[in-house]
């Protein structure tokens, strides 16, 4: 039995959706349909799939930001879905989440220095002074500035939001980081740099991930594992060399082969 | 040459601060039935420069410089004239959906809004125009009911999609538009632009950091840094041979598919005069 942070058996959950002209007639969309995974302390599982495959309803669902129809979490040998108020609490602190929509994740009338520093005064962790050389220490790490800290979350690019968003999950050296498309909005050379901190705060830290992305050249530089989802439904999974090497599904090559750019790649190779 | 845009010296600066640039005398123009990717770090005034086209710009900033589109200058239009341009002339898609999208109006409602004002659609014409479009981008057209909260991140995406190319604009503004999509999807949008594109000679302005996509649909590429452009030139020259040290430096980062090249984020201090 290997060593998981993160277990998950059977999830489900069921949107009913209204159709009809009124609204009135329901019909079922089937968000997850029976999933189940693992993470092994120390690794990175990445989770890719079609849009609308239910990919964040599972993130959600674990962290019990929505409630799930039926399933079990094992978070660090605990029974997650069962905590009560107060152990909810504190585990919260040992699982943080990057969330897909920076801007819609950000209180917009909290100055980003209290947006990054809210953990740690929740979780009562520092005086004053240490929080705010840790939320600058953070800052920089993930390349925004100490004068950042008096701004509002509007005064930022995209791609500077999403990172403020990767801040506040780290800045309390959680021991799993549930990161949905966390590096989406970021130029190359910004995304290396976020994925080169994340590889190195797990091998100082043991921090684990499950990390929802899209884009395929980024799994092949972060992941252990990969777990491919369709409609709601895992349909393959296994280690990041077997699934480039010898994708089994028809969809998971239709991933593999549709990576923009590779026409051109292969008329100037 | 008569380009349907074109952009002379943008400056922009916070309102209250004129002295920081967040861009810098960009100059461009696109012509008819072209797309030019704007390519470029973080910050680097990528969407603010979109904005401004579009006259969306937060009233904290300020704003100089010219806007020609289809000869006229549009920097000073009045909000009801920029309106009328706005979703029949001029179409943009934004880099945050949520932001755009009105949380309490369903999705088919909000879709057909531009329909509705600009072509006067009423009806089942509109319910079926509605459909399409949601066929098109690849969404179940019976989700028209839906809240956008009801929806998936790119589900998001691609309802401001339709939103956007909803009444054929002569000119389409995409900010990051398939950030949120998996490559087989992302695919199928980029082939739907592609369409109107030749059909329609659709103009288009397409902010994105995935050089995959660059690579597909540019014609030609801006490079911007610090507010500035530092580099133009068609989609060959600035992929197979960029002449500026933070073009070189950007492409060097990019993640290759096969996973062996290490990762390196760039060191461009050096780039940055003292
Ligand atoms: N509140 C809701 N009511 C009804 N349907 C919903 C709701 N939330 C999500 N859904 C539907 O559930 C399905 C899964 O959504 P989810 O957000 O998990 O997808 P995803 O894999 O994260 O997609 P993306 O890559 O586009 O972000 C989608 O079809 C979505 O429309
Ligand atoms: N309202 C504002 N007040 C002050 N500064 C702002 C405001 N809006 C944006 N900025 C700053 O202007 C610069 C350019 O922002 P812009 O959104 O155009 O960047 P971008 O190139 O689109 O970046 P990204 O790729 O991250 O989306 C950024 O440094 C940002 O912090
Ligand atoms: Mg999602
Ligand atoms: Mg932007």
């Amino acid at each position: 039995m290997p060593d998981c942070i993160l277990q998950a058996h059977h999830l489900k959950k069921t949107y009913t959706q209204r159709t009809g002209a009124l609204g009135l007639a329901g019909h079922q969309i089937h968000a997850l349909d029976d999933v189940s995974l693992q993470l092994k302390r120390g690794t990175t599982l990445a989770i890719v799939g079609e849009s609308g495959s239910g990919k964040s309803t599972l993130a959600r669902g674990i962290l019990r930001l929505l409630p799930l129809d039926s399933g079990e979490v094992i978070f660090d040998g605990k029974n997650f879905l069962a905590l009560d108020k107060s152990a909810l609490r504190s585990a919260r602190r040992d699982i943080q989440m990057i969330f897909q929509d920076p801007f819609a994740s950000l209180n917009p009338r909290m100055r980003v220095g209290d947006i990054i520093g809210e953990g740690l005064v929740i979780h009562s962790i520092g005086d004053a002074r240490q929080r705010q050389n840790m939320v600058i220490q953070i800052l920089e790490k993930v390349g925004l500035h100490a004068d950042d800290t008096q701004k509002y979350p509007h005064q930022f690019s995209g791609g500077q939001r999403q990172r403020i968003g990767i801040a506040r999950a780290l800045i309390l050296q959680p021991k799993l980081v549930i990161c949905d498309e966390p590096v989406s909005a970021l130029d190359v050379s910004v995304q290396a740099q976020i994925l080169l901190l994340l590889k190195q705060l797990q091998q100082e830290m043991g921090l684990s991930y499950l990390f929802i992305t899209h884009d395929l050249r980024v799994v092949r530089h972060i992941a252990d594992e990969v777990l491919v989802m369709q409609k709601g439904k895992v349909i393959e999974q296994g280690s990041v060399e077997s699934i480039y090497n010898a994708p089994q599904q028809n969809y998971t090559r239709q991933l593999l082969n549709a990576i923009p750019g590779q026409a051109r790649r292969a008329a100037t190779a | 040459m008569n380009a349907l845009l074109r952009i002379e010296g943008l400056n922009i600066t916070p309102a209250r601060s004129p002295e920081r640039k967040l861009v810098n005398n960009v100059s461009l123009s696109l012509a008819r039935g072209k797309t030019t990717c704007i390519v470029g770090e973080s910050g680097s005034g990528k969407s603010l420069t979109a904005l401004s086209v579009m006259q969306l710009l937060s009233p904290q900033l300020h704003m100089q410089g010219k806007v020609f589109f289809q000869g006229q200058d549009i920097s000073q239009l009045n909000e009801s004239a920029m309106q009328h341009l706005r979703g029949r002339q001029m179409g943009m898609i934004f880099q945050e959906p949520m932001t755009s999208l009105n949380p309490v109006l369903t999705i088919g409602f909000q879709i057909g809004e531009p329909l509705q004002t600009h072509l006067g659609l009423k009806g089942s014409a509109l319910k079926q125009k509605v459909a399409d479009l949601l066929q098109q981008v690849g969404i179940d057209p019976g989700r028209a009911n839906s809240y956008p909260d009801e929806l998936s991140g790119g589900q998001r995406q691609r309802v401001m999609i339709a939103m956007s190319i909803a009444c054929e604009p002569a000119l389409l503004i995409a900010d990051e538009p398939t950030t949120a999509l998996d490559v087989t999807v992302q695919a199928q949008i980029l082939r739907l632009l592609d369409e109107l594109k030749n059909r329609m000679q659709m103009a288009m302005l397409f902010i994105t950091h995935d050089f995959g996509v660059v690579a597909d649909i540019a014609d030609e590429v801006i490079v911007m840094f610090r507010g500035e452009i530092v580099e133009t030139g068609s989609v060959s020259q600035v992929l197979q041979s960029p002449q500026h040290p933070y073009t070189k430096a950007l492409l060097a980062c990019v993640p290759d598919a096969e996973g062996k090249k290490v990762l390196q984020p760039m060191n461009y201090g050096w780039l940055i005069p003292a």
